[in-house]
């Protein structure tokens, strides 16, 4: 139904919101459109670009946030590849890093594959899944009030801290960031890690 | 008195210890397995070390990236049952030529008991060689050391993802009678 499928924030405006403080952020995005709305917001080299590995982003964020503990961590990830790590959301809780957020772009349905509808479109209530988990934060995002309120959570509050964000289904224009896993790794290592990177 | 078998089989997890503390592993990942069971409680009591319990082992994979691209190392401690749980997971540690430590306790190939482990502990080393992992096997508890002590050092050194599959010759028969 195209009126239901055009409800809901804009995604690439919505990422572009959520990185214009990313300060010195580190940006881990889950594959497909929420890699390619965050590239569309400015390539950087703090951005982990993940192209596969679904239901991982929320995980390898954790990974991150745990070996940089003074760093903000920031998850910017689909609702369907969120469904695909769900038991990761109790994992996050249990280990309540200060210092990790994560961002749903969801637009209900599987973007990549055909638009098929997703759990999320169909009543699933994702950022309750992870309230009930024990995330100190968590809260869906329906509207640009809640939207420019629910930043500063993201930026700011003591994690870990989640947001659901219902966006259009609406299809955005194509943007693509390098896709070659070890030029993202030793790009993003390097600008992190200076000359350790290479030990 | 302790037989040299049972000292062995008793000195082995605390030997995978010392060499993940001098390998300064940070962060150990896993799911419960008796054959870890000293292990993590021993990573538990470690203060540099971070232990974090997983609901699936695919979760550990993707954690582990995480924690190479900040800087960090670690180990990811689990079941050969959970084997087929990381296969698309560890797709990232080839595309992006990440080191993974993965130390694997066998079940369903040596006195096992329950039916249901011999199908993943029969493909368990074929299934991580075909998704890319290098893999090394004990089978002989004086073996350990040496065998995870080189594994972390390809590992961490080549940026290749590695497992040690420790044999249930080494973790000895489970008891089913108590």
């Amino acid at each position: 139904m195209a009126a239901k499928k055009s409800a809901g924030l804009d995604r690439r405006k919505v990422v572009a919101a959520l990185l214009a403080e990313r300060g010195d952020a580190l940006v881990v995005t889950g594959l497909g459109s929420p890699t390619y709305d965050t590239f569309a917001a400015g390539d950087h080299d703090l951005n982990f670009y993940l192209w596969g590995g679904m239901g991982g982003a929320a995980m390898v964020g954790l990974g991150l946030a745990l070996a940089q503990p003074k760093r903000r961590v920031l998850v910017i990830t689909g609702d369907g590849e969120m469904l695909m790590g769900l038991g990761s959301l109790a994992t996050i809780a249990v280990e309540a890093p200060k210092n990790l957020a994560i961002a749903v772009i969801d637009n209900g349905h599987y973007g990549e594959t055909g638009m098929q509808r997703a759990h999320t479109g169909r009543g699933v209530d994702i950022a309750g899944m992870a309230k009930a988990a024990g995330f100190k934060s968590a809260k869906t995002v329906n509207t640009a009030s809640d939207l420019k309120e629910w930043i500063a959570a993201f930026h700011r509050k003591p994690g870990p801290v989640f947001g659901d964000i219902k966006v259009s289904a609406e299809p955005a224009p194509m943007a693509l960031p390098v896709r070659d896993g070890t030029a993202i790794k030793y790009r993003f290592r390097t600008a992190l890690l200076g000359a350790d990177a290479q030990k | 008195m302790q037989t040299d078998q049972q000292t062995r089989a008793t000195v082995w997890p605390d030997q995978i210890f010392d060499v993940l503390k001098e390998a300064d592993i940070s962060q150990v990942a896993y799911v419960p397995d008796a054959g870890h069971a000293k292990l993590i409680n021993r990573c538990q009591a470690e203060k540099s070390m971070r232990t974090v319990s997983l609901t699936t082992e695919e979760e550990g994979v993707a954690m582990l990236a995480g924690s190479w691209m900040g800087g960090a190392k670690g180990v990811l401690l689990m079941q050969s049952s959970g084997v087929g749980n990381c296969i698309n997971m560890l797709s990232m540690f080839e595309e992006c030529r990440l080191p993974l430590l993965m130390i694997v306790t066998m079940r369903g190939v040596w006195g096992e008991f329950n039916p249901w482990q011999v199908a993943m502990g029969g493909s368990t080393a074929a299934a991580l060689e075909n998704a890319g992992v290098i893999v090394h096997s004990v089978d002989r508890a004086e073996d350990v050391r040496e065998t995870v002590h080189a594994c972390t050092a390809l590992a961490f050194n080549t940026q290749r993802p590695v497992a040690v599959l420790i044999q249930q010759r080494v973790i000895g028969f489970k008891n089913w009678s108590k």
